[in-house]
């Protein structure tokens, strides 16, 4: 019997910050609304966020991170994502990332940053609204 | 990516290619069907291993430190994790990857995390169909953790070819370990964590327990101990799962026999799955499923001679 299609999300911690109770958080109500959420786990570089998006064939791809490497971290990671191919995952990220540098994310091709007070409910919705389904 | 593509990029072992077969076997049953019918013929190759025992046993550590090994050894290797879907949200928390992360960039090394979507026994439905996929594009090892529930784990046995219980000291009575099923699939049985004091207890409490035994077994399913975490015992476990590849290789009838039984349970599974399909539909789209519902509802049926009535019925019509 056809399986409805599930949402594959990862949540990835790039760089050193070991601050995950948000990343899991997130995590965790993504499952409540029925989705498979991969969670990478603290420390990630880019080449292993890439390589486990590719391998885990994820719709989308949650960033989180607190310590202020965005500016170095996410250019590397989108590029390595073009890289192999996996333009059609929905990126969005998470954690501290100041009003002045979205413009800059969201040109990198980082759909939506959710900053401190975002609702869980509201990720959801974005996603579910948002993510399209692998060709 | 089209299927052809995709099905020639997994005889070329490209990670790309497979996980997308992964992703299509998992939900597209015809297109799925075409890439496991293409390269079934290139499967058989690989040693497929099922690793399941209690959660907290420390199997995903444990793989972590297996994979290590065997890459020292120069052997690709594929993992699959299988972890519990939540029959209330039908989401999963798919975590066992996270002990396994700096595997990622080994390019001879393919991780995929599979939610069990409620499939019993502790594997997922498309799980056989992605081992297919793995040993096709020519991983030389593939390792399945299962479900931690630690007491149904049966599922193993109908795609792995070794079969490793993972045991940790004080994870409860050891009457656990008796539970049935467990100790009889075992082909090896690992004390993990073995640093804990009642380790050797939890040895001798298996090995007291296999004695007792009275299945004929050449193969006697050795105890080892294991610290995952500093990786202590895990070169003697690699060579205890080859020792066990090696006796299924120089015995061809026991091999045959547990490839056929193997093949067998997929067989008639498949027949059980695709006859469902066809059936119900039928007779949902008859109106035969709600007439007969209303008379279970009013006791007038029970639900079983309900089934042998419709299926009688359906029978006699084909």
């Amino acid at each position: 019997m056809q399986e409805k299609a599930k949402i594959r999300v990862l949540i990835a911690k790039p760089g050193l910050d070991s601050h995950d109770r948000g990343a899991k958080v997130v995590a965790r109500a993504l499952r409540d609304a029925g989705m498979e959420v991969i969670y990478t786990g603290l420390r990630q570089t880019p080449e292993q966020i890439a390589e486990t998006a590719l391998q885990e064939d994820v719709d989308v791809l949650g960033l989180s991170i607190l310590s202020g490497a965005h500016k170095t971290l996410f250019p590397r990671i989108m590029n390595l994502l073009r890289k192999k191919g996996l333009t059609d995952i929905m990126v969005f990220a998470g954690g501290i990332i100041p009003e002045e540098d979205v413009a800059e994310m969201k040109k990198l091709g980082i759909e939506q940053i959710f900053g401190p007070g975002t609702t869980t409910d509201a990720i959801i919705k974005y996603v579910f609204d948002n993510v399209r389904k692998r060709d | 990516m089209k299927t052809e593509e995709i099905i020639k990029g997994i005889l070329n072992g490209d990670h790309r290619s497979i996980a997308r077969a992964i992703t299509i076997v998992e939900n597209e049953p015809t297109e799925g069907q075409k890439i496991i019918t293409s390269i079934f013929p290139r499967t058989g190759r690989a040693h497929i291993i099922g690793l399941t025992g209690s959660g907290g046993a420390g199997k995903s550590t444990l793989i972590e430190k297996i994979v290590r090994e065997y890459r020292q050894q120069n052997r690709t290797v594929g993992v699959i994790a299988v972890d519990p879907t939540s029959p209330f949200t039908g989401g999963a928390f798919l975590g066992d990857r996270i002990r396994m992360q700096e595997l990622s960039t080994d390019e001879s090394v393919f991780i995929r995390s599979m939610a069990s979507r409620n499939y019993p026994g502790g594997l997922a439905r498309a799980t056989k169909d992605a081992v297919k996929v793995l040993d096709a594009a020519g991983k030389d090892v593939i390792l399945v953790e299962t479900v931690g529930a630690g007491q149904s784990e049966i599922d193993v046995m109908r795609v792995a070819q070794t079969i490793v219980v993972v045991h940790a000291p004080g994870l409860g009575d050891e009457i656990q370990a008796i539970k049935a099923g467990l100790m009889e699939i075992a082909d090896i049985f690992v004390v993990n964590k073995a640093d804990r004091e009642n380790a050797n207890k939890t040895v001798m409490d298996i090995q007291a327990i296999l004695q007792l035994s009275n299945v004929e077994n050449p193969w006697k399913p050795s105890v080892l101990k294991t610290v995952a975490l500093t990786g202590e015992g895990v070169p003697e476990l690699v060579d205890k799962l080859k020792e066990h590849r090696n006796y299924l290789e120089q015995n061809p009838g026991t091999k045959r026999a547990l490839l056929k039984s193997i093949a067998e349970e997929e067989l008639i599974e498949s027949i059980k799955e695709k006859t469902a399909v066809l059936i119900i539909e039928d007779l949902r789209n008859e109106g035969k499923l709600d007439d007969l519902l209303k008379r279970i509802l009013k006791k007038e049926i029970d639900p079983a001679s309900a089934a042998e009535e419709l299926l009688k019925e359906k029978l006699r019509k084909n």
